[in-house]
């Protein structure tokens, strides 16, 4: 029988897996930023490592390639002292043909503690959450246009580093939305920390108007947009959406929403710069932007490890 | 209930004049998260020491992280000097099994390889689980293992002694 609880949580409310930021309270948002900042600080000391972790297995499940998200899970789990395996099932057992919870089924024969997951199918880590043992946890590092929950952790603990405070900020989300699970994340982890304006700016083919359900401001004008925002999260537009006629150009991209110095003008003079990453120069962002006083990028990175440190010691720390 | 009085107040006159004893040139006092903290932080005043006191956290190396989990905001940790070479004096409301003071020698060391650690406490309960003993301690008692002994400190910065009897 289906339960009613939001399977991340346990009976006690407690965080057990980290599958999406839909449907959790603000409380379990600031405990895991609370927890972040002090993980931030064992990254400078001379031992890097904190034993949480000790004796635990990390696997890294990655059904959809990714460097950057997976290396930040695989330094955050060395760093709380786990052992880490990573797995580029993209090559290996599926395909072989092996269904996915075979797949599971085989790595918790191997005394598996945590499976952090990427998939292109959206859903995937909610699957394996429900047909893992009760010691396992499961951290959703990607599934599909769903969700990408640490990279809105880690934005949301970006913003809150410079801006201390959510209740008065204007949030401009820029570029492709619609295939976005960092926007999607972003706009959950937004609302619940009480963030009064989210604007979604972009081209119709990229913005779907059905957002606005969500409590969101849609703008397909950039200026309109941006201006006054205290906070710009730019999107990486996928070469793949040029192929797919939903776009003319990059270059006509680039003239309509490529965050340029002078766009950025409109913004508040101490508005912030963020980007989940890879950035394309000239795409969605002037190099002049990207490398300039106002852009938080390169310290976004470092926050990850730290959120996906705060992240999976919660969930460990917490029964079914 | 127990009608054990302690008097915080009198007994951190006689913990700051035991710490007095016990400073060497090169110390620094470490008080641990949250009693310990109150109590190096007025200390570090009453002395006239130079420069700031150190707070330090057991939360990062609990070995009941297992059943306990993280509770709250796990690190307060902050050591405002080298802790390479120094004479480190940490400083406890409350001594009991001794695994809190385990936790934060693990958690100094992280920081660097000190000359020395010293231990002084307000109170040892005794019911030590691990072979840690302080150096100086201020008062004696024994309690019920079902008892909890926790400092207070009220808004004027004064110290009380808080009793509860745990569930079973």
């Amino acid at each position: 029988m289906l339960s009613k609880r939001n399977p991340q949580l346990n009976a006690q409310g407690e965080l057990i897996h980290l599958l999406s930021i839909e449907g959790l309270p603000r409380a379990v948002l600031t405990q895991i930023l609370d927890t972040a900042g002090s993980f931030l600080s064992v990254n400078e000391r001379e031992v890097k490592k904190v034993p949480l972790l000790r004796g635990k297995s990390v696997f890294n499940l990655f059904f959809e390639n990714s460097t950057r998200t997976r290396t930040t899970f695989e330094i955050a789990a060395k760093r709380l002292s786990a052992d880490v395996i990573n797995l580029d099932i993209a090559r290996s057992s599926t395909a072989k043909g092996e269904s996915l919870l075979d797949t599971i089924a085989n790595l918790s024969a191997m005394h598996a503690d945590m499976f952090v997951v990427r998939h292109s199918e959206s859903g995937a880590p909610y699957l394996i959450a429900q047909h893992c043992a009760p010691h396992v946890h499961v951290v959703n590092a990607g599934d599909g246009r769903h969700a990408h929950p640490t990279q809105g952790l880690l934005d949301m603990y970006t913003i809150r580093h410079y801006k201390r405070d959510f209740t008065g900020l204007t949030v401009a989300i820029v570029g492709d939305i619609v295939h976005s699970r960092v926007a999607r994340s972003d706009i959950h982890a937004l609302t619940t920390l009480g963030v009064p304006e989210i604007r979604a700016v972009g081209p119709k083919t990229l913005v779907p108007g059905d957002l606005r359900e969500m409590g969101v401001r849609v703008c397909h004008d950039m200026a309109e947009g941006i201006r006054g925002a205290d906070v710009i999260i730019m999107l990486r537009l996928q070469n793949e959406r040029m192929s797919g006629a939903m776009l003319p150009s990059a270059g006509e991209f680039f003239k309509n929403y490529g965050l340029t110095p002078e766009k950025l003008a409109l913004a508040k003079p101490d508005a912030i710069v963020m980007h989940p990453g890879p950035i394309n120069r000239g795409v969605e962002i002037h190099s002049a932007v990207a490398d300039g006083a106002q852009s938080v990028i390169l310290p976004q990175v470092t926050f990850g490890i730290a959120v996906r440190m705060a992240v999976m010691s919660i969930i460990a720390g917490n029964n079914a | 209930m127990s009608t054990l009085h302690l008097d915080a107040e009198a007994l951190y006159a006689d913990l700051a004049a035991g710490v007095r004893s016990l400073l060497k040139p090169e110390s620094v006092l470490v008080g641990i998260w949250s009693g310990g903290a109150w109590l190096a932080e007025r200390l570090q005043r009453d002395l006239k020491l130079a420069g700031d006191h150190g707070v330090i956290s057991s939360a990062l190396h609990r070995d009941d992280f297992g059943s306990r989990g993280l509770s709250g905001a796990a690190d307060h940790t902050k050591l405002p000097f080298e802790v390479e070479g120094r004479a480190i004096l940490l400083i406890d409301d409350v001594l009991y099994t001794g695994r809190t003071t385990r936790a934060v020698i693990n958690e100094l060391f992280d920081f660097g390889r000190p000359a020395s650690v010293t231990l002084a406490v307000l109170v040892d309960r005794g019911g030590r689980e691990l072979p840690i003993q302080p150096a100086f301690s201020a008062v004696r008692v024994t309690l019920p293992r079902g008892q909890k002994l926790t400092l207070a400190r009220d808004a004027a910065g004064r110290f009380a002694f808080d009793i509860k009897t745990e569930a079973p």
